[in-house]
Order: structure tokens, then C-alpha cells, then sequence
């Protein structure tokens, strides 16, 4: 017995060391690959941009056995102080909120409908929300851009119908970067929400329409409430991504279009600024971190749910 | 009657909708056969641009590197996805723990321009420092793929895991088994649906990548994304319809099967079961 005790003791003590590596090879690898990147851009936001490679000067220098840190807070003053900047971001945090708000009136009904299904057909209908997604996201930005230039399929339809009398003009607008957004973004926002009507116990309400209550009364005083995980979840995934959306703005959006993934990308490619775009990021992420965290509680929340 | 008009208001609004999804879809397969240059005026059926498509041998070969990086980095994303989930479900409470769970969901949602250019910076310094890699590319580009596709695996087999009844795990480790063998005799069969979803999940996120790949690629390397998106930029082009209607009927197409499989067996899982099993 005691020899058995003995070898049951010493191999406890050897699974720590074996779930230490199974901890560590997911953890290494984003802490690697995913957090200490983080701490480069922090670093390259306080560094000066130069011609050459890389074109930037080293924020710590290691000169005569002293280390200088050079901390050049240029780079923020300058976002500051051009309203280009401060629009991009103003502009990119309305657009998103915007394409949010109807994904979320458009998306909320359409898994509603799905939840309360027969059982075979929400299979269907789950592979065709999601099958859009798995194509190729360029490609489904770019459909839209024959549908709704000026010569498009869009104007010519509603030529033809005698709606409208000259060509709108959506191609390059704020308008179009929305519908871009919401096309895209749009089953990111319904698979959230579906997973959890369907898993919503149906004897709340109906114990509700027992009592008397209408239906409309039921919903919004019962099913809504309950599903504010899903509305966060799915709110989240779909702003948080759209605020710093690049091909949408780019292919169909206009030059008033100003979307600060758009203005990162061409301070970092077309002018070579890696501190400007460090800087330009740097506060990207302080602007989304409270809606990052807000994604995470409501995911961390959902998943417990699941359990 | 109430209850038929509130039904039919949400179920107007999926059709609406999955109509929303599709009509701009089709549109691109039928211009895909357009005999015209230009995309909105139909000039009459022709496959020219399948033609040509095949004959453009940038865009191949950009189709050849895509597929082989989205290989490898789903391979790797499974793996790693997997070891993630399984600490996150099946470890008590741990140091470090919240720290690897906001590691995993942050990548879900983080803008693409921040992850490529932090990526971008952490190989130039890891080139200065330790003098690899020294120049970028396909590699680079697995790594950065790797990377926010484990994310997504970790949730979808975290998920599964949840959900999976774990007093057979239990009962092997009761009757000796090691955690080890437990694991990968118990576990991984169990889970195989949730890894196969996972690594297509996978595929797909990282054919589909331009804004990371842009950032972190070199010089010569290109993908796909980037190739369609250079040519997109300059305007509307019928081979770029005739790419996408081979990409949807591709994704159709193992939507189909996977669609046809699950209905396989759910039936089998509800049929008794027959002698001698």
C-alpha cells in the first residue's frame, strides 16, 4: 500500500510539470507573437522617423557604457495638432457606431427568426448566414462597387424603375463605406445573438403570455434583457474591427472618406512614417480597449453559459 | 392573428436579409460570364475570362502560395488553439490564466492594421537582434496567420470541450492512464468534429488575409489577397468575377458536404441502435 501511495505521490508531483508544458506553448507563443508587439509600437511611437532601414532611430542607444532612452513625444503632439488625425478618428468611431447600430436592426430580427425555427431548417440557415464569410471578404467589398457606382447595377434599376431621375451618387461616400460595413460585418453580428435566443429557456416566456402579457411587452421587458450577452458579443465584433477598417474605406469610400485604418496605412506605406503609424495605433488601442475588455467579459460570460 | 403578424415580421426580415446577402453574390457570378469589359453592361454569355484567368500566371502562382501558407498556418493554429482551449477548460485555476484568455479573445476582434504593424516591428527587431528572419515572407506570414487563426480554433474547440461529458476523461485517468494518453486516446477522437471546423475555420481566415499579410510580407512574396486587391484598386474587372465565382462554388461546395455529413449523423444518432454494435 505504502509503495502504491509513494508512486501515486511522485507522480502527482510529475503532472505539474507536464501541465506546465502544455500551459506553456499556447501561452510563449502569444505572448511572442500577440502581447510583446504591443510593447514594440509603444516603443517606435516615441522614436523619430529617419531615411533608412528601418526608418527609424533607435529609441535606446548604448553609447560609453551608458544607456541613453530617447523618448520623443513629437509624434503625439503632431496627431494632436492636425485636425486630419482627429477627424480620421471621429470619422471612423461614427461610421462604425453607425454600421453597428443596423447591423444590430437588421441582424437581431433575422436570428430571432432563426432561433425559433424547426430544428433541421436552423441548420440550413446557420450555413447560409455564415457561408458569405468563409468566401473571400475582398471579394464580397467588391461586389458592391460594380452595384453601386454611378453607372451601376443599382442606378440603372432605379433608372429604369423611374424612382430616380439622375444617377445617385453613393460610389465614394460615407454612405457606401455603411453598406460595405454591414454586408460584411453582418453574420458576426447574427451568430452571437443566434447562440443565444436558441439557447433562451422558452418557459420564461411563456409563463409571461400565461400572466396576460402581450407579446411585444413580452420582448422587450423579456427577451431583450435576457439577451444583452449576445447584443454586447456581437456589438463588439462588429465595431471594434470596423473602427479600424482598411479595404472598406479604400475601395469604396471617397477622398472625404476618413477612416483612421485607411490613414494608418498610408502614413506607414506611402509616406514610411513607422512612428507616426506607431502612434497612430497607440491611440487606436487606447480608444478600443474599454470596448475590448466589454467584448471580453460578455464572451467570457457566454462561454460560461455554454458549460 | 397577433402571433402570426409577430412571427412574419422576424421571418421577413431573414428573408430580407439572407436576400441582402446573396443578391450581390449572384450578381458577381453572372458578370463572371459577361463577354464585355464592363461589368454593368451584359454584351452577352461568354467564359473568356476563365480563360484568361488560367492563363495569368501571377495570379496562379499568388493561388499556389495562398494555399500552401493557409495550409500550414491551419495546421499549426489547430495545434496550438488546442492546447490553449484545453488549459482554458480543463485547468482550475491557474497563474497566468486570465492573462492567456484576453491573449486569446483580444485577437478576435483587434483592428488588422494594429496586429500587422506590431507584427511587422516585432520581426525587424527580431532581424537586428538575433538576425532572423532576415528577410520576410512566406514565413513571416505563417507566423502572423498562426497566430490570430489559434484564436478562433481556441474558441471553436473550447466550446466543444465545454460541452463534452468529462467523466470518461475521468474514468481513464481513474483506471491508470496517464494524462498523456488520456488526452490524445479520449479527447482528441471525441473532438475530432470541433478540430476539422476549427483547421477549416482556419483555411479560410487565412486565404482571405491582405490587410496582415501586406504589412508583414516581403518583397516577392505575395498571396492572392493582395494580388486581387491590386488589381481591384484600379477598378472593376471581369476576371476578378470570374476568380470570385470559383471561390463561392468552392466554399459551396465543402458547405455542402459538411452540411450533408452533420445531417448524416445526427440521423444515425437518432436511429436505434442495430445489431452487434
Amino acid at each position: 500500500m505504502i509503495s502504491q501511495q509513494k508512486i501515486v505521490e511522485r507522480l502527482r508531483r510529475l503532472i505539474p510539470s507536464g501541465r506546465m508544458i502544455v500551459f506553456s506553448i499556447p501561452f510563449i507563443w502569444l505572448l511572442l507573437f500577440f502581447l510583446m508587439p504591443f510593447a514594440l509600437v509603444l516603443k517606435i511611437s516615441f522614436s523619430n522617423a529617419v531615411i533608412a532601414i528601418p526608418p527609424y532611430q533607435p529609441v535606446f542607444t548604448y553609447i560609453n557604457d551608458t544607456i541613453t532612452l530617447v523618448l520623443n513625444l513629437g509624434n503625439y503632439l503632431f496627431l494632436a495638432s492636425d485636425s486630419l488625425y482627429v477627424e480620421a478618428y471621429w470619422g471612423s468611431i461614427k461610421i462604425a457606431t453607425m454600421a453597428t447600430i443596423l447591423c444590430l436592426l437588421i441582424g437581431y430580427p433575422m436570428a430571432y427568426a432563426m432561433a425559433r425555427a424547426p430544428l433541421q431548417l436552423q441548420l440550413v440557415l446557420l450555413l447560409l448566414i455564415m457561408l458569405p464569410s468563409w468566401t473571400s471578404f475582398l471579394i464580397r467589398v467588391y461586389a458592391w462597387m460594380g452595384i453601386l457606382s454611378n453607372q451601376g447595377l443599382l442606378n440603372n434599376f432605379l433608372l429604369w424603375l423611374g424612382v430616380i431621375k439622375e444617377p445617385l451618387r453613393i460610389m465614394n461616400t460615407n454612405i457606401a463605406v455603411i453598406i460595405g460595413i454591414v454586408y460584411a460585418y453582418l453574420p458576426f453580428m447574427i451568430l452571437p445573438l443566434y447562440a443565444n435566443l436558441t439557447k433562451m429557456d422558452m418557459s420564461l416566456i411563456e409563463a409571461a403570455s400565461d400572466l396576460g402579457s402581450r407579446k411585444i411587452n413580452t420582448f422587450w421587458r423579456i427577451t431583450l434583457p435576457l439577451s444583452k450577452g449576445g447584443i454586447i458579443a456581437g456589438s463588439m465584433l462588429v465595431f471594434i474591427p470596423a473602427v479600424g477598417e482598411f479595404v472598406i474605406p479604400e475601395l469604396l469610400g471617397g477622398p472625404n472618406t476618413l477612416m483612421i485604418g485607411k490613414v494608418l496605412w498610408e502614413e506607414f506605406f506611402n509616406n514610411r512614417d513607422w512612428p507616426v503609424a506607431s502612434a497612430l495605433a497607440v491611440v487606436m488601442l487606447g480608444l478600443l480597449i474599454i470596448p475590448i475588455i466589454f467584448f471580453h467579459r460578455a464572451q467570457a460570460k457566454e462561454l460560461e453559459k455554454n458549460g | 392573428m397577433a402571433r402570426l403578424r409577430n412571427v412574419s415580421f422576424s421571418t421577413v426580415m431573414l428573408v430580407i436579409g439572407l436576400l441582402f446577402l446573396y443578391i450581390p453574390m449572384v450578381i458577381l457570378i453572372i458578370y463572371s460570364f459577361n463577354s464585355s469589359r464592363l461589368v454593368t453592361v451584359w454584351a452577352g454569355f461568354s467564359t473568356r475570362w476563365y480563360l484568361e484567368l488560367l492563363r495569368d500566371q501571377q495570379l496562379l502562382s499568388a493561388v499556389w502560395m495562398s494555399l500552401r501558407i493557409a495550409f500550414y498556418s491551419a495546421t499549426m493554429a489547430v495545434c496550438i488553439g488546442t492546447l490553449a482551449a484545453f488549459v482554458m477548460t480543463r485547468f482550475s485555476r491557474f497563474r497566468g490564466r486570465t492573462m492567456l484568455s484576453s491573449m486569446i479573445t483580444a485577437p478576435l476582434v483587434m483592428p488588422e492594421v494594429i496586429t500587422g504593424l506590431s507584427l511587422l516591428l516585432l520581426f525587424v527587431h527580431m532581424a537586428q537582434i538575433i538576425g532572423w528572419p532576415a528577410d520576410r515572407g512566406m514565413v513571416t506570414i505563417w507566423i502572423a496567420h498562426t497566430t490570430f487563426c489559434s484564436a478562433y480554433v481556441a474558441v471553436v474547440v473550447s466550446s466543444r470541450l465545454r460541452e463534452l461529458d468529462m467523466s470518461i476523461e475521468e474514468a481513464a485517468l481513474d483506471l491508470g492512464a496517464t494524462p498523456f494518453k488520456t488526452f490524445f486516446l479520449i479527447t482528441i477522437p471525441v473532438i475530432t468534429p470541433a478540430l476539422i471546423a476549427g483547421w477549416l475555420l482556419a483555411f479560410t481566415l487565412s486565404l482571405d488575409d491582405l490587410v496582415i499579410a501586406s504589412f508583414v510580407s516581403g518583397p516577392g512574396a505575395s498571396t492572392l489577397p493582395m494580388v486581387v486587391f491590386s488589381s481591384v484598386r484600379l477598378g472593376v474587372s471581369p476576371k476578378i468575377n470570374a476568380l470570385a465565382t470559383l471561390i463561392i462554388l468552392a466554399v459551396s461546395l465543402v458547405a455542402f458536404i459538411a452540411w450533408y455529413m452533420m445531417r448524416r449523423a445526427e440521423e444515425k444518432r437518432r436511429k436505434p441502435l442495430p445489431d452487434g454494435e
